[in-house]
């Protein structure tokens, strides 16, 4: 579904991204690791078509980012770190914003959003500007925006981040539930959501995967140890 | 082509849903108005029926408004991080900038458009050249688009409103100032006469002039046309950068 190829973003001297290669089949979900500045959002970037890279390629069924950005975007679902939104609009308008500038008219923006709204149980907050959302409805606001069009790929860059331990939990179940007929990739750095969700693991450090595996595989890796140690191991080079 | 309407539609309802238009729209009218009806103006002491001496403000108006209109356009965005948002979603890079420009430009052809009681006033002490009106019309709006162009453009550059602000300021001001005889002698002092010149045909005020006497040159028109389409452009690649 979603295919990474040498991936390559050059800061000024920093390189940033530095050759990333992985694919995500349909049902995956890719947890996506590495300390802060590894490089994990910039490749997330990369293949939602928001930085161009300096070298390689992602394509999302086929279609070549780089080549076709409209149509890869048409096929993701994206929520970008600390999921903005414009906090002057309601809850409702900015969804339909959303349906809108995904091609939805009438009754069929009506129920897209509508169903937007129920998935993330934001019913509630319909009619109340984002503005005065707290963080927790903030991030389901994202995640509705991103779920709208019903991808069949979704992106989302640290989607519980600055949750309390019962969000965190609903956003997994979410995720989890929907991941049968998608194919998702999720940065994180709580190492706990890899084993709660994922069925696969990357490490990312300096720019440059240094594990591609299941979490049974990176468990393996030292028998005994905690995940935390493994991903220290791992990324020490990485401060 | 057909995602620049929900942009537009955002970006132009986007300024009713903060206090931001109305403040606007109130500080613009009260401002130009008693600019007309003060002595610089001399609105009743011409004693001529028309809005001359309404419209001979608006260049100078604009190059404070205009700015204030056009700063948030892209450095809100950027600032914010809902370009983000906008850029990952399917639309292109032109279909953004144009949606977010044109709401702009409507919503300030909406402030100009609203001071229609000032034609009724005239309508109604005399008997004005309704045609004049038309195209003085004409003129502020499509010079109020130009001015916008330049200041979508500097708002693409960076992500702080006040630079933003004083970066568009700077620009319309040396656009309005090329018209000057001063400011040109300056220019010819320092350049060859030919740049000097073509300099001095950037002037907003030697091209709105000719609508508020009620010609509308082809010539005026393009000027205004093109530096949108320029700025636009620019805007464009800025982004994309």
């Amino acid at each position: 579904m979603i295919e990474v190829k040498g991936l390559v973003k050059t800061y000024g001297a920093k390189r940033a991204v530095d050759g990333v290669t992985f694919t995500v089949k349909r049902g995956d979900i890719l947890g996506f690791l590495g300390p802060n500045g590894a490089g994990k959002s910039t490749t997330m970037k990369m293949i939602t078509g928001f930085l161009r890279p300096d070298a390689g390629t992602a394509t999302v069924d086929g279609i070549d980012v780089t080549v076709d950005p409209v149509r890869v975007k048409q096929k993701l679902g994206y929520l970008p770190e600390s999921a903005p939104a414009y906090p002057e609009m309601t809850v409702g308008e900015f969804l339909g914003f959303i349906a809108e500038v995904r091609g939805f008219r009438g009754a069929a923006k009506t129920a897209q959003v509508d169903r937007a709204i129920q998935l993330t149980h934001l019913a509630p907050v319909r009619k109340q500007t984002i503005e005065t959302l707290s963080k927790g409805f903030k991030q389901r606001v994202g995640f509705a925006q991103a779920l709208l069009h019903d991808p069949a790929a979704l992106i989302l860059d640290e989607p519980t981040d600055g949750l309390d331990p019962n969000q965190k939990n609903e956003v997994r179940a979410l995720i989890k539930n929907m991941s049968a007929e998608k194919a998702v990739i999720l940065s994180t750095h709580i190492l706990e959501e890899v084993d709660a969700i994922c069925n696969r693991v990357i490490i990312i450090s300096r720019g440059q995967v240094v594990a591609d595996e299941t979490p049974a595989q990176l468990r393996a890796r030292q028998p005994g140890a905690r995940l935390d140690e493994i991903f220290r191991s791992l990324t020490h080079g990485d401060i | 082509m057909r995602q620049i309407t929900p942009i537009f539609k955002r970006e132009f309802l986007g300024y009713f849903r903060s206090p931001v238009a109305y403040v606007f729209l109130i500080a613009f009218l009260v401002i130009s108005v008693s600019l007309a009806f003060s002595r610089y103006g001399g609105f009743f002491r011409a004693g001529v029926a028309g809005l001359e001496s309404y419209f001979t403000f608006f260049p100078w108006l604009f190059m404070f408004i205009v700015p204030a209109v056009g700063m948030r356009l892209w450095s809100e965005e950027k600032r914010s991080g809902t370009v983000e948002l906008l850029f990952t979603l399917p639309i292109t890079t032109l279909e953004a900038v144009l949606g977010k420009f044109l709401a702009g430009w409507a919503f300030l052809a909406l402030a100009v458009l609203l001071s229609f009681p000032m034609a009724l006033t005239v309508g109604y002490l005399g008997d004005p050249d309704w045609g004049i009106i038309a195209t003085t019309y004409l003129g502020a709006v499509l010079m109020a688009g130009a001015y916008l162009g330049v200041c979508a453009l500097t708002s693409a550059l960076t992500k702080n409103q006040v630079i933003s602000f004083v970066l568009s300021l700077g620009a319309c001001a040396i656009l309005l100032f090329l018209g000057f005889s001063s400011f040109t002698e300056t220019l010819e002092g320092a350049l060859p006469m030919v740049v000097a010149d073509a300099l001095s045909n950037f002037s907003f005020i030697t091209h709105f002039d000719a609508f508020t006497k009620g010609i509308v040159d082809p010539k005026d028109v393009i000027f205004f046309l093109s530096l949108m389409g320029f700025t636009l452009f620019l805007n464009v690649v800025a982004l994309e950068r």
